[in-house]
């Protein structure tokens, strides 16, 4: 940890204990840094949740073939980023993983998402199950207008038709976690355009957890919001992670170095994105195996 | 130089509007415009009031060109030029729309009573004192077909709404075209479609069921238009946000989609209203216009505000059913303003949320 963090750093004189203050209060520079002052958890570790896995899967719109032969595992507890420039099928392949892809008409799709084991495209499988079990959150927030704050978070259960004996409780917990509770509290029967795009983001986030997802899907989440906002939804997803599994699509490296445990690196060179690389967060970013990822993280293009 | 506290004056301003000077300069070209009309209905050949409209429309549009050609060059002076051309096509195309309401109102208001609204004509004539006789059964009329073609054509056009905007399926295309054709239909096709289909070869009987159901086709592609457009701006986000929350499509569509246009949806109804209470022809063939109040629409005829104007105006000829004409008019033109209103008002608010 002392090497990467004399790295980039201003060269004032600091004694170590310092310079461990320092880190609360300053960003640190490289990407590299960032990456390797999390703990990177160890699969199955974590106490909840089932894994997910992705088996060569492939994604098509009309016959435009967008995504090739991704397989990547995401351990049960784990933060994995997808990372990569865009148009490179991080998105597309987000969204087969909770059947989300085939809401676009002229979508195809081949390969196996395994969740808990089982293939979620398998014949027979009731698609609306599997959205309950892996919950999404968009790059825009995208509150129902029509409903107030705690109805926006409490519509999961209507929608669904789920039954649930105190929802007073489920919302503070949801409004909580997603870190909105104590700013929403008292403004619960506002309407959801009342708020921020930060808070209507993170009220995005609790009405995804009101339906106890095991994996949430993260689609660019922060694109949109300012650097406080941000950092609150970082918090959130680190929060999140002691209890589900989170797969994050960002175009912020230093916030997959941040957030995640894992990060996949996914490039397309014309022709059908693909999964380059994929290893613990502080390896893609100290040490890529892949002269391509290497170009990327350092900034050389994308 | 020190800088003096002398204490300033805030005072909001709005630098960008017209000075004095610029206002007068508009107010001169106005004015000088106004002498070149009137000095040129005198030396050409333009004359009456038309003439003097088209005089004063190439007087103003000349000076106000090369007003703002000294002023400011050629580019605001072209600018300008569309400017004239497009105020005056406004005012022109203002011009029959309040002279309709004047003279409805200026010719209406002397017909109305209070018995217009608790008499029918069963034992009057249209050219009977304006005391005998009344639109009562006019009233009912339209009320109870426009409510029948309202059933029938609601869930038919928001159901159609539904299909070509939530379900986008194989038929999408071709439904779409055929709702747009439809709304093309010249109104007396409704009628005599309802006449040869179910009047003649079933029920051999006029009535207010056989009214409803010809407006009712009027109604449909309007009211599955409108309906189409609003749901069409709910962005796919919140579709994508209720699915990937676990809700089937239709849950979907019915707790998130249509409450959020729920406004734009009731103006769509509002203006498919609109749209049929005027429709004279086909109530004529298939309702078999009533006089006496009924208020039965499966036995007997019923009677229609466009009806009522109808017949007063043609069975008419004195002074009296000359006022009652205006007198209907008027009562239906209030109506349909007033649906007019409510649906502004609703999506004014809607818009606001």
């Amino acid at each position: 940890m002392t090497d990467n963090n004399e790295v980039g750093r201003d060269e004032s004189v600091q004694t170590p204990g310092e310079k461990k203050e320092m880190k609360t209060e300053t960003t640190p520079h490289s990407l590299a840094d960032v990456a390797s002052s999390r703990a990177a958890k160890v699969p199955g570790t974590a106490p909840l949740g089932s894994g997910l896995e992705a088996r060569g899967v492939h994604a098509w719109f009309g016959a435009k073939h967008v995504l090739k032969d991704v397989t990547l595992d995401f351990a049960a507890g784990t933060v994995t980023a997808l990372i990569g420039p865009s148009g490179c099928g991080k998105s597309t392949f987000l969204r087969t993983l909770n059947r989300m892809h085939e809401f676009i008409p002229t979508a195809a799709l081949a390969g196996e998402v395994l969740l808990g084991g089982k293939d979620i495209y398998a014949s027979g499988t009731d698609v609306t199950k599997i959205r309950l079990r892996v919950g999404m959150v968009f790059q825009k927030p995208n509150p129902f207008p029509s409903m107030t704050i705690g109805q926006n978070v409490l519509s999961g259960l209507k929608l669904a038709q789920l039954k649930v004996s105190n929802t007073d409780d489920l919302l503070e917990e949801c409004l909580t976690r997603a870190g909105l509770w104590d700013e929403a509290k008292d403004r619960l029967n506002e309407h959801a355009s009342a708020l921020s795009g930060g808070q209507q983001q993170r009220l995005c986030i609790a009405r995804s957890l009101a339906v106890r997802p095991e994996v949430l899907l993260m689609d660019e989440p922060c694109s949109a919001l300012d650097p406080g906002s941000t950092f609150r939804i970082e918090q959130t997803i680190s929060e999140l992670s002691q209890t589900m599994t989170i797969v994050i699509v960002t175009h912020n490296m230093q916030q997959a170095a941040r957030v995640s445990d894992y990060s996949a690196f996914m490039l397309s060179d014309g022709g059908p994105g693909e999964l380059i690389e994929v290893a613990p967060t502080n390896e893609l970013f100290s040490r890529p195996r892949d002269k391509r990822t290497e170009d990327y993280v350092t900034g050389r293009f994308g | 130089m020190t800088m003096t506290s002398q204490p300033t004056v805030l005072k909001p301003g709005r630098p960008w509007e017209p000075t004095a000077k610029e206002r007068g300069q508009k107010l001169l070209n106005f004015l000088i415009s106004l002498a070149l009309s009137v000095v040129l209905l005198f030396t050409t050949g333009l004359n009456g009031k038309l003439g003097w409209v088209i005089a004063f429309f190439i007087s103003f549009l000349s000076v106000t060109f090369i007003a703002e050609y000294r002023r400011a060059g050629r580019p605001a002076a072209q600018d300008s030029i569309l400017t004239s051309i497009s105020r005056f096509a406004i005012f022109l195309a203002i011009i029959p729309i309040v002279s309709i309401l004047l003279t409805v109102i200026s010719k209406g208001w002397r017909g109305l009573h209070w018995g217009l609204f608790t008499q029918d004509m069963a034992e009057a004539t249209v050219n009977d004192p304006i005391q005998n006789g009344g639109m009562l059964a006019a009233i009912t009329g339209t009320t109870i077909m426009v409510g029948i073609a309202l059933i029938i054509s609601l869930p038919i056009s928001l159901l159609t709404a539904l299909y070509l905007t939530e379900i986008k399926g194989k038929f999408a295309r071709p439904v779409r075209f055929l709702v747009q054709a439809m709304s093309g239909v010249p109104s007396i096709v409704a009628g005599l479609f309802i006449l040869s289909s179910i009047v003649y070869p079933l029920t051999g009987q006029r009535n207010g069921l056989m009214g409803g159901m010809a407006l009712a086709i009027l109604m449909i592609p309007t009211v599955a238009r409108t309906a189409e457009e609003v749901l069409l701006l709910i962005p796919n986000d919140l579709r994508e946000a209720g699915l990937a929350l676990g809700a089937t499509q239709w849950r979907t569509v019915a707790m998130v989609v249509v409450p959020a246009v729920k406004s734009g949806l009731i103006t769509a109804i509002i203006l498919g209203v609109a749209r049929v209470i005027g429709e004279t022809a086909p109530i004529i063939l298939v309702s078999g216009g009533g006089e006496a109040n009924n208020l039965n629409p499966v036995s007997g005829p019923m009677g229609s505000i466009p009806y009522y104007v109808w017949k007063s105006f043609l069975l008419g000829g004195t002074e009296e059913s000359t006022q009652r004409t205006w007198a209907g008019l008027l009562v239906l033109l209030v109506w349909v303003l007033l649906l007019f209103t409510i649906a502004r008002y609703i999506s004014s608010r809607s818009q606001k949320r």
